[in-house]
């Protein structure tokens, strides 16, 4: 009976990995439920501020802010990554990297650097593997970011940005689709992109008293405007996180379910197996005796 | 009755407020600022401090802002609200801070307990891979 005890215990210890993913599937559903009201908590501030950049982007237009400015020719780019900081979350930080490579490949037979900055765990030991200029780093967000947690990052590559070290800044970050599909997706942060201005409200043009001036008011707006989009993407990625490692553990937990099962069938056989065989043993020991 | 305006405070984290209000006070870099409805649109800095919200029986709700920014049109008022204590040399600071963890983590000059962690992590990863491998024999036999 040696061989179904050990498969006795196989099945118990596969047992409790179930027990495991399982738990971990519920924890992960409760988070994401929570990571997607921050997703959508965090909406109404950055489109409030992109209504007033554009309205004193188009009120004063003698002053154009150098995030605001026409593109410069590519030479060295900034990328601002964010990854998660744990894993189990099946291929979603692997898809967001292979995305980026292939990217900066294309990128570079133009003959163009790119500079890193990475917020989560995962994407800082991908480019201490991968190599590249990593300038800046923010690890252990925890499942309830804040803001104040990247502003030195992103300060980091705006200043990148103002010395004229880097001529964009794009931020990659996975987008959360729905909860069984999450896109890896890279945008462009700086220079802030043209939108196109058809909402302008017809009407007699109005101005703003500026307190004190209209450039302080746009400088200050355009940083925190940029750190809000950061802040989104880390709040985004977080939801897609949980939404993945819920897949994940739920495909764990469904395996576990198959091999128990398979298990269960060669333990019976095995089982089967000795009680036949000591059967026969003990009829031909009686017909030897008798 | 008196005339209200719309009050939204928001945070990058979350709104913090919304509804009708007749005065809005709030701490502007300028001075003190006092806000009725139909105010001229004006848009200004705000210093750390109480942003007081008054409501037409003349009830007030207080809230604390570390910063931020106003944007008032004569039927809505917004409050940009910080959630961080911002000021140009603490912000110089927390860059410096990035920087210097990007470096310690890629120069592998890291505390000990970064080590220790590290370690454990391998440890989980072989753990899991014997796992495997057990997995696949059993499965294959």
């Amino acid at each position: 009976m040696a061989g179904a005890k050990e498969i006795r215990t196989k099945i118990s210890s596969i047992k409790s990995t179930q027990k495991i993913t399982g738990a971990m599937e519920m924890v992960a559903t409760s988070k994401m439920r929570k990571a997607q009201e921050r997703m959508q908590a965090s909406r109404p501030y950055a489109e409030k501020m992109l209504q007033v950049i554009r309205h004193l982007a188009k009120a004063s237009p003698e002053y154009r802010h150098s995030y605001m400015a026409e593109q410069r020719e590519l030479k060295r780019v900034g990328y601002i990554i964010v990854s998660s900081d744990r894993g189990l979350c099946g291929g979603l930080n692997s898809n967001l990297f292979r995305r980026l490579i292939a990217t900066m490949k294309e990128q570079q037979a133009e003959g163009i650097e790119p500079v890193f900055c990475t917020i989560g765990s995962k994407a800082l030991g991908f480019f201490r593997r991968f190599g590249g200029q990593v300038e800046a780093q923010v690890t252990n967000l925890g499942d309830k970011p804040h803001i104040e947690d990247l502003i030195g990052t992103v300060k980091v590559m705006l200043n990148l940005f103002e010395n004229g070290e880097v001529d964009a800044i794009y931020i990659a970050y996975n987008e959360f689709v729905n909860t069984m599909t999450q896109q890896p997706k890279i945008r462009q942060l700086v220079p802030l992109q043209a939108t196109d201005d058809e909402d302008r409200p017809t009407g007699p043009i109005w101005d703003y008293i500026y307190e004190p001036d209209a450039r302080v008011v746009l400088d200050n707006l355009l940083t925190r405007y940029i750190e809000s989009l950061v802040y989104q993407a880390v709040v985004e990625n977080g939801a897609c996180e949980q939404a993945a490692r819920r897949v994940a553990m739920k495909a764990a937990s469904d395996n576990a379910g198959e091999l128990i099962d398979e298990l269960q069938l060669v333990y019976n056989k095995a089982r089967q197996a000795a009680i036949t065989q000591e059967l026969s043993e003990i009829v031909a020991g009686a017909a030897a005796v008798g | 009755m008196p005339m209200t305006v719309h009050v939204d405070i928001v945070s990058a984290e979350g709104a913090i407020h919304s509804g009708l209000a007749s005065m809005l006070y709030a701490p502007g870099e300028m001075g003190e600022l006092g806000i009725a409805a139909r105010h001229a649109p004006l848009i200004t800095r705000l210093k750390p401090g109480d942003v007081r919200v008054e409501d037409e029986h003349g009830k007030q709700e207080h809230f604390f802002v570390s910063g931020g920014m106003l944007e008032v049109q004569p039927d809505i008022i917004t409050v940009l609200a910080d959630t961080a204590i911002r000021a140009e040399n603490i912000d110089e600071a927390k860059a410096l801070e990035a920087k210097r963890r990007a470096e310690d983590a890629l120069a592998g000059q890291t505390a000990e307990f970064e080590y220790a962690k590290a370690q454990s992590e391998l440890a989980e990863a072989i753990a899991q891979l014997r796992a495997i491998e057990r997995l696949r024999k059993m499965r294959s036999s």
